[in-house]
Parts: C-alpha cells; structure tokens; sequence
C-alpha cells in the first residue's frame, strides 16, 4: 500500500519519465484520458438482490463487469441503490465460482457417499436422467420433484413449470417463494380474486400516513424507505407508525413506535377494525357496493406433520380454508371483542399509541399506506392476518387510490414476475390460473399445444412437505435451482438435510457458489448468473422489467434456462408419458420432451435475426432460435386480455419496466379504479374484477396463538431475518468484501439484562438450542437491532452458524408458509 | 475443522490467512467449498471483529460505489431529530473538521434539482455507508475495476 506522499512521488517521477520517454511498470501509472468513460459499454439492468426492483446502470469492458449506477432514469430509484446494489460489480467475481459440474463418485462412477469429482455436461445430464427415469419407473411422477426460485428469470420458471407438469406430469414444483410470499399470494386472491397489489410505488408520494406492520424496510427494502423518508422529512403532516417485535433500523424515523408481544398483531388488526366500527367511520356506501363479509375457519392447526400434537388437538386442521358469509353487523360483533383494554394487555403496546394508530386508518382524512413483508408472511397466521389489513382498507374504502394502499412487499426480485405470475408453485398455473381446476388445465394444454388430459390436477408437494417427503423417501429425484434450501429451511437439521443425504434419493443444485445445499448434493450444476444470460424480473408493484446478457460466465457455468432444456432433451414422450394419452396423440410418438415442450411452433417462432446484435445470446445460439422471446410471447398470451396484459418482448428491453396490466401502451398504476385500471367498466366507480360479483371479501378471524411460545425451559422467543448488507442467505454478498466485512458473522442480538441475567456480555460465545437444534455464535447486546426483554434476534445469511437449525417448521395451514419469526430457544455460555 | 482454524487464524492474525488460502487454491476441483461448507459442521465463533478505525480514505471501485465509512460509529444517533454524521460531513462544518463533505448528489432530490440542504432521501447515510471491520474475507474476490483491466490489479477494497 502507497502511503499519500508515496504516490505523489510515484506520480512525479511517472510524469518525468514520460518526458524522458521511459516507460514504466503499469503499476505507477495512473490512467486519466479524457473520453475514458467511452471504453465502458453502458446498460440497462435490474438489480439482482430484493424485490423493490431498482434499475442499475452496468458497464462492461472486455467481457466483464467493471462497474454498477444507480440508474437516474428508473421511476422506481432514480438513481439511487442501497449499499448491495452499489456492490453488484463484484457478485459474480468471488474466486470459488463453480465453472464445471461435480458428481460423487466412487470408482469411476456415481455413489451416494462418493467424493466430487468434475465430470462433462454430458455426463452429469446422463447420470440426471438415468436417476429421473428410474425413479419415474420404480414409482411414477409423485415421487420426482424441483424446488425453485423468485429468483428465477420470467422465463426459467416458465421452462421449468413445463417440464415438470407438462413434461414429468407432476405439480412437485415450488419456489422458495413460498417461504417468503406464500401468504400473500393465498390472501390475494381469496379477497380480490387476483394476485399482487391494487396500488404501487407512487403511492409512496401521496400518503399521509406509514405503518410498517412487522416490516423493516430501512434494512430490508432501503430505496422504499428512501421515498418514506423523503415523503416524512419533506412534510411535516406526514406520520410513520412502526409495529415490531423487536426495535430495530426503521425506528430511526417512526412517530408511533410500537414493540408488541410476537403473535398479536392478529389482535391488533381486530381492534382497529373494531375502532373505526365504534367510532362510525365505516365507509357504509363502499362496503355495501363493493365488499362481502365472511365468517373464517378458526383453530386451524400450525402446518407441522399430522402425528403432531398440535395437528391432532386443533378442530379444524383438515379443513383450514373454509369460510361461510356473514353480515357486516355479524362482523361488528366478532371484532368487538377486541377492546382497547383488552389489546393494550395482550400486545403489551401503550393505549395511546394504539389509539393514534387506529386514527390513522379511521381518519377518513388521512391517506395510509399499510406495508408489509416476513413479519405477516412468515406467521402461522399469516393468510389471516393478511386478510386482516385488507378488512380494515376495505372497512374504510381507502384502497385503490393514489396513497391509500395495503401493500405487500416482497423479498426476491422476481417472486412477483415468476414464482406467483409465471405459477411456478404447487397449486398454479400462469395467470393465476389453479392446477385444480379443469377449465384452467385445458385452456394451458391449449397454449403449450400439449394432449387434452395430460396435466395432472393433482396439488403437488409445497416446500416444507418436499423436505418431509424426501426425509420420508417418498419423494426421490430432486433438483434444486437458485436458492439455498438447506440453510433457508426450517427445523433443517431434522426434516431437511436428512432428506438430502437419504440413500433412496438424488439430489441436483444448480447454483452459481458452493453452498451448504450444494455441498450436501449428489451433483452440482455450475449456473450462469445475472446478466451473463438475457433475463426478466416482476417487482412488487407488477413492474415487468428486461436486462441483455452483457458478460459470459465462467468456464462452463450454463443458465437454468439452457439447464431445464437442454435436460429436456433427454426423454422421450414414450418413456414419461401415460400409454393412453399418446394412443389418443399418435403424433406425439417417439419425440423429446425438448420437441414437445419447446419446438412446439411457439416457443421456437422467432428466428436468431431478432436476437439484438449488439449482445451475447447464449442460449438462443444453443438451441438456433430466439428462446427468451418464444417463451416469453407463449406465457403472455394467458393473462393478455384478462387483467394480466404484459407488453411485447421487445417493448421491456427499450423501458425501465411496466407495470402490468399494459393497455393500449400504457401502463396501469392503481388497479380496480374506474379511471385508473381500464378493466374497470365505465359507471361503477370500483370494481374488484378478480372476484365474479365484482366485489372483495373481508374476513372475521380470531386472535390465535403461535405453535411455540418460551416456557420455563425454553425461555426466549427467536426471531429470525436478514440484514442490510447480505441478502438471503449470502451466497452472493459474503463474497464481496466491503459487504463481509461489514457485517461479517451472525451474531444473537439481545437485550443487556438478557445477557447479564446469563451471566453474559457481548462478545460472549454461546449457544442458541431449541428442542430441535442449535448454533454457536457471539452475543450482541448494543447493535443496530435491540430486542426487549425476552426476544432474540439472528439473522439467518451466515453459512457458518445456521439458525435454522433451531426453528420449527410449522406453517401457515393455509398457504403452507413457514413461520420463521417465533420459536422458543434458550441462550446458554460455551 | 480446517475452517475452524481458519477463523480462529482469521480473528487473531488477519495477516497470515490470503497466504493460507494461496495455498489452498491448488486443491480446488478436489475440494470446491471454500470455505469448506458442510451443513454438519459445528464450528467455535470467532471473536467478534473489531471495527476499522484507521480513518484512512478507500479507494473506490468505481465512481459510484459509496465510500466505506474508516472509522467507528456505534451509538451515533440518526433520528428524525438528529444526523450524527452529518454533524461533520455536512457542508458547513466540514471546514472545522476536515472531514470530507458528503457528494454534492446528496442535495439533489428525486426529481433532479439541487437543493440547498441534504436531500430528505438521503437522510439515513448507513443505508449505503457501511463500516468496516478487520475480519479478513475467507473467499477472495476477483473483480478488477475498468483501469486495473489496463493497468493494475485492484485491492477489491482491501487496504493492506
């Protein structure tokens, strides 16, 4: 390292050689021509990390990626990025990129118990497919599966959607999604009949009032919090409310703060909605024309395994989602148990601020914006308390309308674009179309030109129930694409990793980084990443947003896309599919899945001339026609001319993104609005169109009590969670080293008399047991996050410490989500 | 368990673990996880690190990469009320400090106009300014930034 004057020196004796006409190492020269910037080929990219969906700037020289902007002309940042979109330059430069596949092995060929040893694409999709077809042989479709990603590009999760149903004919296909957005998803359409937000970013500059409800955004989707923050400090009538388990961040800027008791925030919902009751500021004409009320299931259960006592004690365990109309003067009375008092007890919040967070919502004056993310999603509650926030928009009409929004937050970047629209979990189908439905199964054998009756209407396996059903040897092919299932699951040391290890099974990831999951694999797939593959995410506020291959990857890395089928070609109709169905479809004999699924007339439509010159197209010169754009123009036409309208392919590689429906050119900004959303028909002011009368539904729900709350022997709650500078589970940003050294270990955050009472301090190395797990790790009692009393918090992004050792894997009954912010553990001295 | 070691080597002589993973490098296709990652791994914590504190300026990665923050900021308070770090970095007291002035980007608002005063959305300055602690990254990275492609390597922000 040059000290100041060290380089200045340098400086001199470069510039008094040049004029000698010396020339020197490289070293000393420091490179400062004018028109420099025009070396670097600039474009236009999503960022790769969460789901707020910022535009990066990212330039390019001599095939790799050598700087990331914030991007000015992106509605959704204008300009700005948080510290991990600032650091995307570097996530695909960490030394241990996987650049070849690995299979164990023992003498030459696979074993279980083998050690990794590089082998060719040929032979590991050999290997693949020996194991899939044995497995569909020994025990049919049920028994393969694929465990997916919000973090799969538009079209990676539309290939693999076809080849698991249409292809293999199971729905065992789930995006990690569902442990991220699974009750939100479930929620949305049970209220409105159609999935994602009414409302969008630009509400951010109309509301009056914020209230994070379990959400922190200034960690966790920090360019939001920009546009709350500017919207807070730019005008002094303008509130923030944050409601968590645990101070953290965004307390910086709340003028209600709240740390409620974990699991309440169901009460707290019912207490609100009972305020704007008693204190007559019901919407009555809104809730007349546009609402229906419903009485909802209670003691449903807590999603755990049926020989669970919980399962076996709850009355209503089998049949979660059921629900009976009701009258608006039934809910009144349901929600008037949920007193002031009584709240203010059970929450352990203050009654004034509990008063002045209800007036935020009743205040017909004050426009609010509800948001939300893990906090309600991952809650065995979760679908409930969802629908929860809906009643109390709904109750008030503030909803659909430029700053009055409930608004679903989501975590990866493309859970919206993929996992929920594409339909890649176990009970979907593009368009929020459902496997279950015969209407839904035909009208999708139709556009993918597939035999009438082959896809299967079975439900498949969601996520939790895959670990269990692998542990069970009952599902036995399995491949894991973008995600880190073993360090992101619950209760993994129990229910996933043995599952992995079963002998009966095969396991494939495919990642770009050695992961735990990776390492636990049969065979890893080395997987191109970000922009070294042509790619397209959905935000959280329906933004449909495109990016080019601007690099390649290392050494032999392939993209999913190229993986699923180039896979695909490895199976013939004859082998997979029913004798029946190709009877019935004789033309169908003797072809490939990749000819059935992919050279269908529709996906391989558009020729290589339309591939933008000026970028790298890997996978279209694969397979010698415009992949992305075949796959991509197939899925649109599902929901094109049923609210879902996107755009066409080449229109998203000339825009920041668009917010779908797209009508006519235009974007749509609020839907369900006459005026805003064009589906709306003229005269009826607001339309909730998902639902066939035209109208959403509120819920009447009770509050219920989280599956494990501490005891005696277990005596804290866990909350787990991330942290600003990694994402997930930090397979991308403990690679960069400004953000590992930033925050380099998971620590336990907790309180000081916590910690004293333990006879602990920070620094302190101990261990967090539960009656399922434990990890070792360092104590933190003055941090950025500041547990009350009897509250822990660990972040889940250190490989090295996996907390999800220690959680339960209990669920939301009804979206199958898990709840990864309550569990009991004990914190004790090493 | 060579892991364990590592970290232990990475807390206590941060200088001695790029040479350890040097001569690690040879071994990769034999083993690929570095750090060697096995779920079944039940590693001691390593201390936690201390916080770099040397205030020396960091080169950066490229033009917009938000510069680290070299020195400690535990317990400023950043509130609705009150902005410990621009109590220096802000335009008119960084003549008394010598602290540098935050980027002139940072009083330019959404809509693209220069305002007089630090913008309301840049108020939380650890959104994108992060400390640095002395643990030493166990994976190296690779990136070069658009000069070193000509002329030199780069540090990938490490400053010994």
């Amino acid at each position: 390292m040059l000290d100041r004057r060290d380089f200045i020196k340098a400086q001199a004796v470069a510039a008094a050689a040049t004029a000698g006409g010396i020339s020197l190492p490289a070293m000393a020269q420091p490179s400062m021509v004018a028109g420099e910037d025009a070396q670097l080929t600039w474009s236009k990219a999503p960022c790769r990390f969460c789901g707020t969906g910022c535009s990066v700037m990212v330039a390019t020289k001599d095939n790799r990626v050598v700087a990331t902007h914030g991007d000015m002309q992106a509605e959704v940042n204008r300009g700005l990025n948080c510290v991990k979109g600032y650091f995307l330059s570097k996530i695909m430069y960490g030394q241990d990129r996987l650049t070849q596949p690995l299979l164990r092995m023992r003498d030459g060929k696979y074993h279980k118990d083998g050690e990794f040893r590089p082998v060719s694409w040929d032979e590991a999709f050999d290997e693949m497919a020996r194991q899939w077809k044995r497995v569909l042989k020994e025990k049919g479709p049920d028994a393969v599966g694929m465990f997916g990603s919000g973090q799969w590009t538009i079209w990676e999760g539309y290939a693999a959607s076809k080849l698991m149903r249409a292809g293999f004919r199971t729905n065992n296909l789930d995006p990690n999604a569902r442990h991220c957005m699974a009750s939100a998803a479930v929620a949305f359409i049970r209220t409105f009949g159609m999935d994602e937000p009414m409302g969008c970013y630009d509400d951010f500059e109309h509301a009056d009032a914020f209230v994070l409800w379990g959400s922190n955004m200034a960690e966790m989707h920090p360019i939001l919090w920009t546009r709350i923050t500017d919207r807070r400090l730019a005008h002094n009538h303008v509130k923030v409310a944050v409601l968590s388990t645990f101070e953290h961040r965004s307390f910086e800027l709340a003028d209600i703060p709240m740390i409620f008791e974990p699991g309440t925030d169901l009460a707290i919902l019912n207490y609100i909605a009972n305020h704007i009751i008693q204190s007559g500021r019901v919407n009555k004409a809104f809730i007349e024309k546009h609402c229906s009320f419903r009485l909802g299931q209670k003691d449903i259960g807590y999603g755990l395994r049926p020989e669970s006592v919980l399962e076996v004690r709850a009355a209503n365990a089998k049949d979660p989602t059921d629900s009976k109309p009701m009258s608006f003067d039934e809910f009144a009375t349901f929600v008037s148990d949920y007193t002031l008092d009584k709240v203010a007890e059970l929450s352990k919040v203050p009654k004034e601020r509990l008063l002045a967070l209800a007036e935020m919502y009743a205040d017909p004056k004050t426009k609010v914006m509800s948001l939300w993310t893990m906090g309600f999603n991952q809650h065995v509650r979760g679908v409930w308390v969802n629908h929860m926030v809906y009643n109390i928009h709904l109750l008030t009409g503030k909803i659909s309308e430029p700053g009055n929004s409930p608004f679903s937050l989501t975590g990866q970047p493309s859970a919206c674009g993929t996992a929920r629209e594409v339909g890649t979990f176990a009970h979907r189908l593009p368009a929020d179309m459902q496997v279950t439905n015969p209407t839904h199964r035909s009208h999708v054998e139709e556009g993918w030109k597939i035999p009438k009756g082959l896809l299967p209407g079975k439900i498949g396996y969601h996520a939790v129930l895959q670990d269990r059903m692998l542990k069970d040897g009952k599902l036995n092919a399995y491949w894991i694409m973008v995600n880190n299932n073993l360090q992101a699951a619950p209760n993994s040391d129990n229910e996933t990793y043995p599952g992995y290890r079963n002998p009966e099974n095969f396991i494939v990831v495919s990642d770009a980084y050695p992961t735990v999951t990776a390492a636990a694999a049969d065979l890893i797939l080395p997987a191109a990443m970000w922009v070294e593959k042509e790619g397209a995410y959905g935000n959280a506020e329906r933004r449909t947003h495109f990016w080019h291959q601007l690099v390649n990857a290392p050494g032999e890395a392939r993209s999913d896309l190229w993986q699923l089928m180039e896979f695909s070609k490895r199976f013939t109709t004859d082998e997979v599919w029913p004798k029946e169905i190709l009877d019935a479809n004789p033309d169908f004999r003797g072809k490939t899945l990749f000819d059935v699924l992919f050279r269908n007339g529709n996906v391989d439509r558009f020729p290589l001339s339309e591939v933008n010159p000026a970028y790298e197209n890997r996978e279209s010169k694969a397979f010698g026609f415009y992949v992305q754009k075949g796959l991509f123009e197939e899925y649109a036409a599902f929901g094109r001319g049923h609210g879902h309208d996107l755009a066409p392919f080449d229109t998203y590689h000339e825009v920041r993104g668009l917010r779908w429906p797209v009508v006519e050119g235009k974007e749509t900004k609020w839907r369900y609005r006459e005026g805003l959303d064009p589906y709306v028909p003229k005269g009826e002011g607001v339309r909730f169109y998902g639902n066939p009368d035209g109208k959403a539904n509120l819920f009447a729900f009770p509050y219920e009590p989280p599956a494990e709350s501490p005891d005696k022997d277990f005596d804290l709650w866990l909350v787990t969670g991330r942290v600003l500078e990694h994402w997930h589970s930090g397979s991308m940003t403990m690679r960069v080293p400004e953000l590992y050294k930033a925050m380099p270990m998971a620590l336990v955050y907790m309180h000081p008399d916590d910690a004293q009472a333990r006879g602990l301090r920070r620094g302190s190395e101990v261990k967090v047991m539960s009656r399922r797990g434990e990890m070792r790790t360092r104590v933190e009692t003055r941090g950025r996050n500041r547990p009350p009393r009897g509250v822990v918090f660990v972040p889940w992004f250190d490989s090295a410490r996996l907390i999800n050792k220690c959680t339960l894997d209990a669920t939301d009954p009804i979206s199958k989500q898990t709840d990864f912010k309550k569990c009991a553990v004990k914190i004790v001295a090493v | 368990m060579r892991r364990h070691l590592m970290l232990a080597l990475a807390a206590a002589l941060p200088c001695l673990v790029p040479a350890l993973l040097a001569a690690q490098g040879t071994g990769q296709v034999r083993e690929p996880f570095r750090p060697p990652i096995q779920f079944t791994d039940e590693d001691p914590a390593p201390p936690i690190p201390a916080d770099v504190t040397d205030d020396r300026r960091v080169a950066r990665n490229y033009p917009e990469q938000p510069p680290v923050i070299p020195h400690n900021i535990r317990d400023y308070q950043i509130s609705l009320n009150n902005n410990q770090c621009l109590t220096c970095h802000s335009r008119q007291f960084t003549g008394a400090t010598q602290a540098p002035m935050i980027s002139i980007t940072h009083y330019v608002d959404r809509e693209g106009q220069t305002l007089g005063a630090v913008a309301p959305r840049r108020y939380f300055c650890t959104q994108c300014h992060v400390p640095q602690t002395m643990a030493q990254p166990i994976v190296p990275n690779t990136f070069r930034d658009m000069d070193s492609l000509i002329s030199r390597p780069s540090d990938g922000g490490d400053r010994r």
